[in-house]
């Protein structure tokens, strides 16, 4: 997955988290849809230097694609001002240019702002993360570590969903049509799927703390992780690119 | 090495007291196998060895102690890796104990490669099996180079194939210097790797304490009543004693993609089918097509109207729960999938009130199931609160509630002491003669040898 090209994929985790908020914290701050069209561009192009797929990142951005659009259609339906001119008049609703423009802008921008985050973490290992939380801006081990390992967990839920389910089906319980027998059904599974988290979780706790994860005092690192010069470049790099967007506004 | 004196621990919001009364001395590189019935507070001692009772989780007495550094194996595997990546696992205690860096990736590599571990350091924890894992688990305690390392029931939730790899590493891996407890209800399997045996006594103190000849030569009969696997104890095979009666369950071809290559099987009433095969060959996934839960991408489950009368024309899937659950019982592997109330009682008499049935026929029903199992001082307990063998008992009453002509069981004795063990081969042998069919997907041998007419390998 990792290309030589990946200049930007191989620097430190810290560096590209903290770019991917410089950049996104400065589109929050405009209505123009002309800046996060440009930032989207922007976006787009450097997708490769993070050694990242033009294909994963559509199977990974498409919930945001979809999000956009429901942002964009609440605005169609719902914005109280309606001036310019009338492009569509669907019933009560008249569609205007300044409607147009107004939903079309805050779709870019939701797009712009979440689009790094999604490539930072496409192009994260999370050890990395928490490794370099830990080395570089001193977070706290136990928060790091201790929510690495959670995240482990994490895929299990999924399936522990399904056998759920099927065990329901299997003692005789469905919903069929009836809403509220769904909703009992559902939380009777929620219930199960909590039931089964907290005694995984709890038996995780147990088995690092047997290893010495609560011992306090002083922790050794396995894995560097450093933040050097082109770690800085690419924070230095996102703060001049966000000026510039901005000042196309 | 380890001592206790008159060492005792009561868990909070506990009547009982887990353990009490224990004078132990166990000294330096002695093998120690510690034996009791369920409830006599083995994992509660290990725990109190491995300095994992929190003093405010419980009131403590006495005194224990322990020389040394001490490294832990749990039973899950699952729940013990902490890091995505098989080295990084292994160097995370290393990290804890402030080893210095220089040192951890070295003191890595010679334990991955005493536990035999196949791969690099590279490889991805969550795409190992569970014997792999729980190989990784024992190479991240080893490597902490613990003067007293403790094994509880590490090969419990492992297949065979997974148990003889645990074993095999145990054996090659632990210093003759390193002492070793051990906890293991499968005592023969274990017997090679200690050379004293412990058997703790349920109401408090040390019942035997002796070389394993010795302590099962005078307490074998005793411990095997109460549910300890003694060597050398076989059970009474109960095979059917009628020929089967006419086909109820019909796989043709049925496949799930990923999961299970096409199969072809007939369950028949009063006979007992067991599927085995290894790790990986879709022994669950059929076991859920046969219970109608899941839907093949391939071939079809059909049913006869044996089984289902004029519902025989559609798949099993198809059905309507209440109408499924009638015809075939399905019990999980793990009990608490299937607990959907608040007590045993109304666990049982879900089924039947869903029926329609009026509540003193429901009694009649739970009732006679409650006795049947064992459970009857249960009726109100929590179902989640249940030990392992009783939580087994109930999720297989529960499907007998409705009386299903057919019982499909995935891995009924995992895990199981050999009470609740020999009792789910009397039932399950009971209900086959009376005329249903009972298909059971294991890697049990002596299971299968024990009650199956007829065997299937995937």
């Amino acid at each position: 997955m990792r290309s030589t090209l990946a200049v930007l994929g191989r620097r430190n985790p810290v560096a590209k988290v903290a770019a991917a908020l410089v950049f996104t914290v400065a589109l929050v701050t405009t209505l123009d849809p002309v800046p996060p069209a440009v930032a989207i561009a922007i976006e787009l192009a450097i997708v490769p230097l993070f050694g990242v797929r033009y294909r994963t990142l559509a199977r990974r951005a498409w919930p945001l694609l979809i999000s956009a659009a429901g942002v964009a259609l609440t605005m169609v339906l719902f914005a109280a001002e309606r001036t310019g001119e009338t492009v569509l008049q669907a019933g009560p609703i008249e569609v205007t240019t300044s409607v147009l423009s107004g939903a079309l802008g805050l779709a870019l921008r939701v797009i712009a702002i979440a689009l790094p985050g999604v490539l930072v973490f496409a192009s994260t290992d999370p050890t990395d993360l928490a490794d370099a939380l830990v080395q570089n801006v001193r977070a706290p081990y136990r928060f790091a570590i201790g929510a690495l390992a959670a995240f482990r967990l994490v895929p299990l839920l999924s399936q522990e969903w399904q056998l759920l389910r099927l065990a329901r089906r299997a003692r005789g319980i469905d919903a069929g049509r009836d809403p509220v027998a769904a909703a009992r059904l559902f939380a009777s599974t929620a219930f199960g799927l909590l039931v089964g988290a907290i005694r995984r979780g709890t038996r995780l706790a147990v088995a690092m703390d047997a290893r010495g994860f609560d011992r306090g005092g002083p922790r050794s690192q396995a894995r560097t992780q450093r933040f050097r010069l082109p770690d800085a470049a690419l924070v230095a790099g996102a703060v001049v690119l966000a000026v510039a967007v901005l000042l196309l506004a | 090495m380890i001592r206790a004196k008159g060492f005792g621990w009561r868990h909070a919001g506990r009547k009982a007291w887990a353990i009490r009364g224990l004078d132990l001395r166990v000294e330096r590189g002695e093998r120690v196998l510690l034996l009791g019935p369920s409830g006599a507070g083995k994992s509660t001692l290990l725990a109190a060895l491995a300095g994992l009772l929190a003093a405010d989780s419980g009131e403590a007495e006495g005194t224990v102690e322990v020389d040394g550094r001490v490294g832990i194996v749990f039973q899950d595997p699952e729940t013990q890796l902490v890091m995505a990546r098989a080295g990084d696992d292994v160097a995370f205690g290393l990290e804890n104990h402030d080893v210095p860096a220089a040192e951890i990736w070295p003191r890595v590599d010679e334990a991955l490669a005493r536990v035999g571990f196949p791969y690099g350091r590279g490889r991805s924890t969550a795409a190992l099996s569970g014997g792999e894992q729980q190989r990784l688990a024992l190479a991240g305690a080893l490597a902490l180079r613990p003067d007293v390392l403790l094994l509880d029931e590490p090969t419990a939730n492992l297949d065979p194939a997974g148990a003889d790899l645990i074993r095999g590493a145990l054996r090659e891996a632990i210093d003759p210097g390193t002492t070793a407890v051990l906890v293991e209800h499968r005592v023969a399997e274990a017997l090679p790797l200690v050379d004293r045996v412990v058997v703790l006594e349920p109401g408090g103190g040390v019942r035997a304490d002796g070389p394993p000849d010795e302590v099962f030569a005078t307490h074998g009969d005793r411990l095997a009543a109460e549910g300890v696997w003694v060597p050398g104890d076989p059970v009474r095979p109960r095979h059917a004693c009628a020929p089967p009666g006419e086909g109820l369950l019909a796989a043709e071809r049925a496949t799930i993609r990923d999961r299970l290559a096409a199969v072809d099987l007939l369950v028949r009433a009063g006979e007992a089918l067991a599927v085995l095969g290894p790790n990986g060959t879709g022994k669950s996934t059929l076991a859920l097509l046969l219970g109608g839960l899941l839907k093949p991408d391939g071939g079809r489950i059909a049913a006869t109207t044996a089984l289902a009368g004029a519902d025989a024309t559609t798949p099993p899937h198809r059905w309507r729960a209440p109408a499924l659950a009638r015809r075939i019982g399905s019990v999980f592997q793990d009990p608490e999938h299937q607990f959907v109330t608040s007590t045993v009682y109304d666990e049982l008499a879900l089924g039947p009130r869903r029926t329609g049935l009026p509540e003193d026929a429901v009694k009649s029903i739970v009732d006679g199931l409650l006795a049947r199992l064992r459970l009857d001082r249960l009726a109100g307990a929590n179902p989640f609160t249940l030990s392992g063998g009783e939580a087994r008992r109930l999720s297989v009453a529960t499907a007998l509630t409705v009386a299903p002509a057919l019982l499909v069981l995935d891995e009924p004795t995992f895990g199981q002491d050999r009470r609740t063990w020999i009792e789910m081969v009397e039932l399950l042998a009971g209900l086959r003669d009376e005329g249903r069919g009972i298909v059971t997907v294991t890697h049990d041998a002596d299971f299968v040898a024990a009650l199956a007419d007829r065997t299937v390998r995937l």
